[in-house]
């Protein structure tokens, strides 16, 4: 199992996966904005994303879980 | 002049607008959002307005409630900044309309300026070189890969309406440039609710060299010289010096004067900027766009020609002459800026969070444009400027020197900055030598290796 965390205080742009789906490394979960900057956040190793904590518009800070995948 | 001045924006530049007006005894207004209410700019204006929530959309872009802000504390000028509604000329109408004075050119100019295409158009026709592209927005991504066989690759992929390096790639071939037309498609659409594209002929190796122009009351437009901005990460600028090292005084003069067309061609008032590439293997330089407000590094330009732009701009949106000699305009010395962002030095991720210790360098020939102070906290919602670090000294290898220590001076903690990337800049061998292009933070980045 891996969780995938915030690395840093942002908003939630916008969710791409869908919760269920099976997902291949390095693909966009969710794309964050933080200081006028998008920033993709991506799957490191491929399972089936059996979470998805946030939602578009949510602000999330450092640390905050963002999806698992087993 | 006018006796008082609404800045219409937040953080390092309303605090460096207020200091102009503070020498000058004109009344300064502060509109802010909740998330700045303890930010510097909100204590030193003489007055100040809360506009709205942190969203930018809600404050900084609220037309309405700025407006309303000026009316109330009975402001009779609006200062833009820049950013925000800085380029945006429906604004300026409505500024003007309310009776207030816009500190800033025409609606008309900065109309004909902001659409990059019909820029480009008017610049080729007022004789200004422009790099091989577009004249009309490209329709579609075929259109764009038969308009990239004419011209040839690499091409550069841009948003007409854009701004900030959003929306901007290049592509080195038909398939990069398949798949960047629509990811810049809807980026455009996005950041600049408009989805026009421009082609344009990419300079691999070029630097990025811009020069001020200021628009007189009389109508006379004369250029302050140019500011070299060749060190950018992700088409972002981070550093920034005049004179140019890449710019000798032939090309110097053939730049200053077309720049002073292109402000011509619009009939320019005020501070502005025309940006443009300059081919470091034919020493050839083309048109890239005109900023039509105050600039980010504009204070360079005020270290070596100790003209303060802000006073200018208040004086010629009021009708009054400059108060300098605009026939002998000279700089002296040689003068650097240093971007400090809230983001990680190796990455360039953004790092927003509470500042605990706060502590500038100070000495002569150092000058601090800062936004935050220690207990601030930074927040997502704006760019990451937190300081510009300006010095002045009599040559190039003296600037560098006080950077240096400058750099190691400046304390901020609590958050990341950038800071122990322009130590590594300002080390490196390439911006030392001053021979330089707009990779050089490319080429620094993959030299340190560390990911």
């Amino acid at each position: 199992m891996t969780e995938v965390r915030a690395e840093m205080v942002a908003n939630v742009w916008k969710v791409v996966a869908v919760e269920g789906d099976n997902v291949a490394d390095g693909d966009t979960l969710v794309i964050l904005e933080s200081m006028k900057m998008e920033i993709p956040v991506v799957a490191e190793g491929a399972g089936k994303l059996t979470r998805l904590a946030v939602a578009e518009g949510d602000v999330i800070q450092e640390g905050d879980l963002i999806a698992v995948i087993e | 002049m006018p006796d008082s001045v609404l800045i219409a924006n937040r953080g390092e530049i309303a605090r460096r607008v207020i200091r102009t007006c503070r020498r000058l005894g004109v009344r300064a207004v502060a509109v802010y959002s909740e998330a700045d209410a303890e930010l510097p700019f909100v204590a030193e204006a003489d007055e100040a307005v809360l506009i709205g929530p942190a969203q930018a959309k809600l404050s900084y872009l609220n037309t309405g409630a700025i407006l309303d802000a000026a009316r109330r504390t009975g402001a009779a000028s609006l200062h833009p900044g820049y950013g925000f509604l800085a380029e945006n000329a429906e604004f300026a109408a409505q500024v003007i309309d309310a009776g207030l004075t816009w500190i800033g050119p025409s609606p008309e100019a900065i109309e004909r300026m902001g659409d990059k295409i019909r820029a480009r158009n008017l610049m080729a026709d007022a004789g200004v070189p422009v790099a091989e592209g577009a004249t009309e927005p490209v329709a579609d991504v075929d259109a764009a890969v038969a308009l990239a066989k004419q011209i040839g690759y690499p091409v550069m992929i841009k948003a007409a309406a854009g701004g900030g390096g959003i929306g901007m790639s290049e592509a080195a071939d038909e398939q990069a440039l398949r798949s960047g037309f629509e990811t810049a498609r809807s980026r455009a659409e996005r950041f600049f609710a408009s989805p026009a594209i421009l082609l344009e002929r990419y300079i691999a190796a070029a630097r990025h060299v811009e020069v001020q122009i200021l628009g007189l009351a009389d109508g006379r437009v004369v250029a302050l010289g140019e500011r070299d901005c060749s060190v950018q990460r992700r088409h972002q600028k981070v550093a920034e010096e005049t004179p140019s090292p890449g710019v000798d005084q032939a090309l110097r003069e053939r730049m200053l004067a077309a720049a002073i067309r292109a402000g011509e061609a619009v009939g320019y008032r005020g501070a502005g900027t025309v940006e443009c590439l300059v081919d470091t293997h034919t020493g050839e330089f083309v048109f890239l766009e005109m900023n039509t407000r105050l600039q980010v590094e504009h204070p360079v330009t005020e270290m070596v020609t100790g003209i303060d732009l802000v006073e200018q701009q208040l004086r010629v949106a009021d009708g009054l002459d400059a108060n300098f000699d605009v026939s002998s305009i000279s700089a002296s010395g040689h003068a650097l800026e240093l971007r400090i962002y809230a983001e990680d030095p190796v990455r360039f991720l953004p790092s927003p969070g509470p500042i605990t210790q706060w502590r500038e360098p100070v000495g002569e020939g150092i000058r601090v444009d800062s936004g935050y102070a220690a207990g601030n906290v930074v927040t997502p919602h704006y760019d990451p400027l937190l300081a510009k670090l300006v010095l002045h000294a009599a040559d190039r290898p003296g600037a560098l020197a006080l950077a240096r220590q400058a750099v190691e001076d400046f304390v901020i903690t609590g958050l990341k900055t950038n800071l122990a990337f322009h130590a590594d800049l300002l080390n490196s061998e390439e911006f030392g030598s001053g021979d330089y292009d707009t990779s050089v933070v490319n080429r620094l980045r993959s030299l340190g290796g560390a990911r």
